[in-house]
């Protein structure tokens, strides 16, 4: 037998681990770490008693109670409706389910604050067009409905949220072994009692899942009540850390203001995600099928045509109308005329297309910065997942718990760590340029990154890495033969992930722009301010189609990898 | 003989969990070599360590005549520099390359020239019967094709030494069978050492040149040619491991041996030493049952007709048997005894343990023995 | 007397007919199993029976009583049947206690508390989990969650129970174990059972009688001991235990010939026919069928099918042997002590039990 030759693996291993933190800790760890310093340090000592100070400011105090108000509403409002479509579209004999199924999730692709701008132009008190029609048409003393307030706020909420829970419920409803529910019919229970006593308690911790994700989004989210609310003085924790920050231009206390309010919503976020995560663990049953039949259907009978007109009107009235009526808005020459043809064109939106400066740089902003971002964030995703997933090494424990703060920190606390990380303070000035906006984006969304990137790893077992190198391969050739072919369409899913919700981000942004660097997001909001609501809707119709677009090319793509 | 792997020492500790306490054990170049033991039980981690992808803790291991690995010496061969071939439980064929792509790679590492590549590739790819299916994909193969594109890749670059982990466990019973002969078949013609890991004895039995038996301790209780580990057991696991098993309680008294705590002497040839408390070990097979004559009385506690075999539960005196009887022998001399009829017990084989010897292991004798 | 009763029953999904006109009389008391593999239609039938698929045509009865007819237009909804039954995966309720859970039947039919609570407790302790009554049925392992699921069909005191591959999730040694449980509570309740699965051998001892069933259509209805002994069919033979098909024609004068594919027929003695066979046309198909364990090695001189040992190998137990005979394989069991020729040697073999299928 021919003698062997020694060869070691080299130690890539540390090299790895060692970029990974670094970005991490770079990108995320130190601006969250400076907001909670600035927050609890007042002149280098720890200061508690300022901190309750300025939480007990009646405005600050306010937008905590008003950031619960409207996440409990919404949670509690979005579970009830996406729970109760999930069981009409899995568990009855509703007809057009796949088409319905299809409709209650596109809610998911559109950006909430477009939607909460169109729900603006129909039901703002005065020059709402549904509030004007029924006082003007049908002699209405005043407004039907005001859509400057909680209830509006937390009704177009839900109208954009309620995706969450609706796909885990009905994700846990289709996997669910159908004798489950047989075995209660065999004993002698109708299928009511059944869904009463069986099917809703056994998906109950997918619904609180799904429940706590959208009390999560809502805390943080900026866009749905920048819009609505704070025309009526109605804030919550970003909208006025963004007004704090944007208006007084830096000023020390302001700063304190938002760092104080930026560490309740990573505290609150955190906390949230530790419960998820104890209810997937601890409270998930095993109710997964092996072998199945069809699951039993309600017969609806008599409820069937007014449930029927009732799903059909709930997707008209919250999915197409707001759509048709920002491209409407869109192609009118002034706001308030009405929607006659001689009034409509397509000239806003070729004028935003070609003409417009503002909107043509913030067109080219987002797009450059989400694919740049996105490119970004997927190499430096698939890295850190690796190290997470497949590595044996000393040192991955921190790793780990850096990995899971992306998942943790909303938006608005990301824009905030970023100013106050990346002004000069510490020798590097990003402020106000473009690159600010790119730091922050990939800190935003690594947690996409990472999820897609470690799913796919996942999939690559490890005896097939085992397999190549037996067959002589080295490390690195293992790496670039077989992983990156195997975890491709994990980056590709990252990438999209990220490039297309950048394109309409608005939270970041908002509070990191310059004049030169707004994005579509930035540019459609500020023109809705500005009152070029015609400018402001043509873009966000430009924006809709891009984004809808984009998501039916994935849709294709992992279709067909699905089909494979 | 030339030893091909050589194991001195290993020690193999997970934490607090030790796997390997010094562990021996020495393979002959040519040989077809199981590691037999059940779940758990630390064989797997042997293979792993003999390939490169687990450390001990201590030890030394050899291939051919290079030390590969030796944690007090400093030496440590990675995977890809120890010269073996390997096939993995779950195929681990590369879903994103053809067939030929999957077999040829290590030629490709090797830099083998094209026209060589092509030749050699599908010679090793007819050699295991999957001419023509060269340019599919693994997700257009069955379980049993794949882990032939498995095995042409681990045999391609002429390794002297294949390491093959429960390669048949996912297979169906079918083809389970039809891949063991052609294991043994590509070992003899090649002439390549293979060194298998299972926990299916009758996989071991069919394979192997030699069998070493593994306790779930990690301990090796016997190494042996298939027919000695059957027919001479070193222990009352051993022969639990390899078949259905009955153990009967039997105290000595005076010059004769009592079966439980009864009074029927069993008549087989005296157990070698003065001992009071033995255990007697025989197989369903070495048992005949009838319904008189010479031998234990009995009475039958269950009888299942199971279709080819007629299955007894027999109690003696409070302690149970089981038997069985092949359903055409049983109505051909008129065997097919009911439940709570009265029958004869006689041995065609009996093996004698040391009652303490059986202690621990008798949860899975029980377990094992309902296995049929 | 029967007590459930199938009368031309059909089930059809879409062009595939899985059911084809199945009649089936079970009686009061007894055990029916039927047998087959996937995708026979034995699944589909005790869903039909059990109400949680429409008949295409045809209609059940339980006793007297019609449960199902599509021409009269009348379905007995499964919570009004009044079965129990047992399903392979289980199907026990995570968020219940094992108490609740065999209650639930109970307290759907508004019993007394007191009744509940006696019925249960009956229940619990026919199946050994009056001890884990409080527990989650989550922290039971796979026999346990079965237990439970019997224990819960149970408690209404079923007339009939409908059991779904109910052993087929378990490992080797508790399907065993629980496979005498299960007619232990038979006798102590009295329920006639209608048990589906794919293991002959549990069908074989558990049934009274057995249907063996293949894409829909009945291959046999019989006792274990008869399907064992003369199977109606080749589907039947192979089904029940490992098998041999020799593949034959009738030669010139009705001398039995083997099939070959390259065309020389070799003639095999006519003693190997079992008594049954019937001389059929020149040229005619017919097969000879035998078991790996009904088959003995004899001396070359005294007759019997002469062949060449292929391979063989040690199996503990037994050894197992491939031997060519012409063109064709036959497989030989014999027990590890027997004497038995080797690799490459020529063998004689006389077929113990052999079986005549045209």
């Amino acid at each position: 037998m021919k003698s062997l030759q020694q060869r070691h693996d080299f130690g890539i291993a540390p090299v790895i681990l060692f970029l990974s933190i670094a970005i991490l800790v770079i990108v995320v760890a130190v601006p969250v770490l400076l907001i909670l310093f600035n927050a609890f340090w007042v002149d280098g000592t720890f200061n508690l008693a300022d901190v309750v100070k300025v939480i007990s400011e009646p405005d600050t105090y306010q937008a905590l109670i008003n950031s619960l108000i409207i996440s409990t509403g919404t949670t509690i409002g979005s579970t009830i409706v996406g729970t109760f479509f999930a069981w009409l579209v899995t568990r009855t004999d509703i007809p057009y389910k796949g088409f319905m199924k299809a409709m209650f999730l596109v809610p998911f692709m559109l950006p909430s604050f477009i939607g909460a701008m169109a729900w603006k132009m129909l039901l703002s008190p005065r020059a709402g067009f549904i509030n004007r029609f029924f006082m003007r048409e049908l002699g209405f003393d005043g407004p039907i409905f005001n859509i400057y307030s909680y209830a509006g706020i937390i009704l177009v909420e839900i109208m954009y949220l309620f995706p969450f829970v609706f796909i885990q419920v009905c994700g846990a409803l289709e996997r669910m072994d159908p004798t489950l529910e047989e075995s209660a019919r065999i004993s002698g229970a109708g299928l009511f009692t059944i869904t009463r006593k069986i099917t809703i308690p056994l998906v109950l911790p997918s619904i609180l899942s799904g429940a706590l994700l959208i009390m999560l989004y809502s805390m943080a989210h900026f866009g749905t009540v920048a819009v609505l609310g704070i025309e009526n003085g109605i804030f919550n924790i970003p909208t006025l850390i963004y007004q704090r920050i944007h208006q007084s231009a830096g000023s020390f206390a302001s700063i304190r203001t938002g760092t104080v309010l930026a560490t309740v919503l990573v505290i609150t976020a955190a906390f949230i995600l530790w419960l998820q995560g104890k209810i997937l663990t601890h409270g998930h049953y095993q109710i997964i099928a092996g072998k199945s039949f069809r699951p039993m259907e309600l017969k609806l009978r008599a409820l069937k045509a007014p449930l029927f007109i009732f799903c059909v009107a709930y997707i008209a009235f919250t999915i197409v109308l707001p759509t048709v009526v920002i491209f409407l808005v869109g192609g009118l020459k002034t706001y308030g005329l009405p929607f006659t043809w001689e009034n409509l064109s397509l000239n806003n939106y070729k004028f935003i297309l070609f003409d417009y400066k503002l909107t043509r740089d913030a067109i080219w902003n987002s797009v450059t910065l989400g694919f740049s971002a996105a490119i970004i964030t997927m190499f430096a995703g698939v890295m850190i997942s690796y190290v997470i997933v497949k590595m044996k090494v000393r040192g991955k424990g921190i790793l780990e718990f850096l990995g899971m703060l992306p998942f943790s920190v909303p938006g608005s606390v990301i824009a905030l760590g970023v100013i106050l990380a990346w002004s000069g303070k510490y020798g590097v000035n990003l402020y106000n340029t473009v690159w600010i906006i790119l730091v922050a984006y990939i800190a935003r969304y690594m947690a996409f990154s990472l999820r897609a990137n470690s799913a796919a790893l996942e999939q690559v077992h490890d005896s097939l890495m085992e397999a190549a190198r037996v067959c002589g391969a080295s490390m690195w050739q293992t790496l670039k033969d077989i992983v990156l072919p195997l975890v491709r369409p994990g980056m590709i899913a990252a990438f999209f992930l990220i490039f297309l919700p950048s394109l309409r981000e608005l939270t970041v942004s908002i509070m990191l722009y310059s004049p030169t660097t707004r994005t579509i997001g930035v540019a459609i909001y500020t023109l809705n301010e500005d009152g070029e609501t015609v400018m402001s809707a043509a873009l966000a119709g430009i924006a809709l189609i891009l984004i809808v677009v984009g998501q039916t090319l994935i849709n294709r793509f992992t279709a067909r990898k699905g089909a494979k | 003989m030339e030893e091909i792997i050589k194991i001195e020492g290993i020690v193999k500790n997970y934490g607090k969990h030790n796997v390997h306490g010094g562990l021996d054990l020495a393979v002959q170049k040519g040989e077809c070599f199981t590691l037999l033991g059940p779940s758990g039980c630390g064989k797997t981690v042997l293979l792993r360590l003999i390939a490169g992808f687990e450390q001990p803790d201590a030890g030394r291991i050899s291939i051919g005549d290079t030390v590969v690995t030796d944690p007090a010496g400093g030496v440590n061969f990675s995977p890809d520099s120890r010269g073996i071939g390997m096939v993995f439980q779950d195929y681990a064929v590369w879903p994103h390359m053809t067939v030929f792509d999957n077999v040829t790679y290590p030629l490709k590492l090797a830099g083998v020239a094209k026209d060589e590549m092509t030749k050699r590739g599908m010679e090793t790819i007819a050699m295991v019967g999957m001419e023509g299916l060269d340019k599919r994909l693994p997700s257009e193969l069955s379980g049993g094709q794949q882990q032939r594109v498995a095995l042409a890749r681990a045999l391609i670059a002429k390794p002297s030494l294949m390491l093959l982990d429960e390669p048949l466990t996912n297979l169906d019973a079918n083809l389970r069978e039809e891949m063991r002969f052609e294991i043994k078949e590509l070992q003899r013609k090649l002439d390549i050492t293979v060194l298998y890991v299972t926990h299916d004895q009758e996989v071991a039995l069919a394979i192997s040149d030699r069998i070493a038996i593994m306790d779930d301790k990690g301990k090796i209780r016997q190494i042996g040619s298939p027919w000695d580990i059957f027919e001479s057991p070193a222990d009352p696991f051993v022969f639990s491991f390899m078949g259905i098993a009955n153990f009967l309680p039997v105290k000595r008294s005076g010059g004769d041996y009592l079966v439980g705590d009864g009074k029927q002497v069993i008549n087989w040839k005296k157990p070698s030493n003065d001992s009071s408390d033995w255990v007697a070990g025989f197989r369903p097979s070495d048992v005949e049952i009838t319904h008189g004559g010479e031998g234990l009385r009995g009475t039958i506690k269950r009888a299942s007709f199971l279709g080819a075999t007629m299955d007894y539960l027999v109690d003696i005196d409070g302690t149970h048997l089981r038997t069985s009887v092949e359903t055409h022998v049983a109505l051909a001399k008129d065997l097919m005894f009911k439940d709570e009829e009265s029958c004869v017990i006689s041995f065609r084989n009996l093996l004698w343990f040391d009652a303490e010897s059986l202690k621990g292991i008798e949860q899975q004798v029980e377990g094992r023995g309902a296995q049929a | 007397m029967s007590h459930v009763r199938l009368v031309n029953v059909t089930k059809k999904f879409g062009d595939v007919t899985a059911v084809n006109n199945l009649n089936l009389e079970i009686g009061k008391g007894e055990c029916f199993s039927m047998l087959g593999p996937s995708g026979c239609g034995k699944t589909t039938t005790l869903r039909m029976v059990a109400g949680f698929e429409d008949l295409s045509e045809g209609e059940v009865y339980v006793g007297d009583r019609l449960i199902s007819s599509p021409a009269k237009n009348y379905y007995l909804p499964p919570e009004k049947r009044d079965f129990g039954m047992v399903f392979q995966a289980f199907a026990v309720w995570p968020h219940l206690s094992v108490y609740e859970n065999v209650a639930f039947p109970l307290r759907i039919r508004k019993l007394p508390a007191t009744e509940i609570d006696k019925r249960t407790k009956d229940a619990l302790a026919s199946t050994n989990l009056l001890s884990a009554a409080k527990d989650s049925p989550e922290n039971l392992s796979g026999g346990g969650k079965q237990r439970v699921a019997l224990a819960r069909a149970l408690a209404i005191n079923p007339d009939v129970m409908l059991l779904d591959e109910p052993l087929s999730s378990l490992d080797p040694h508790l399907r065993e174990e629980m496979r005498f449980e299960i007619k232990d509570l038979q006798r102590q309740y009295g329920f006639s059972i209608l048990y589906v699965t794919h293991d002959q051998a549990e069908a074989m001892a558990l049934s009274d009688r057995i249907l063996v069933m293949k894409l829909g259509v009945v291959q046999q209805i019989d006792t274990p001991l008869n399907v064992y002994n003369k199977p109606a069919n080749k589907f039947v033979f192979s089904f029940i235990g490992l098998s041999n098909f020799l593949e034959l024609v009738w030669g010139v004068n009705g001398a039995p010939t083997l099939k070959s594919e390259d065309g020389t027929p070799s003639s095999v003695p006519a003693d190997i026919l079992p008594s049954d066979a019937v001389c059929g046309a020149q040229g005619a198909s017919f097969s000879i069928a035998s078991r790996p364990y009904e088959i003995d090695f004899v001396a070359p001189d005294s007759g019997g099918l002469k062949g060449v040992v292929s391979r063989k190998s040690f199996l503990g137990e037994i050894i197992d042997y491939q031997i060519k005979v012409g063109g064709q394989e036959l497989r030989v069991q014999k027990g590890r002590r027997a004497p038995g020729p080797e690799v490459g040697e020529t063998c004689a073999l006389r077929l113990l039990r052999p079986f005549f299928y045209q």
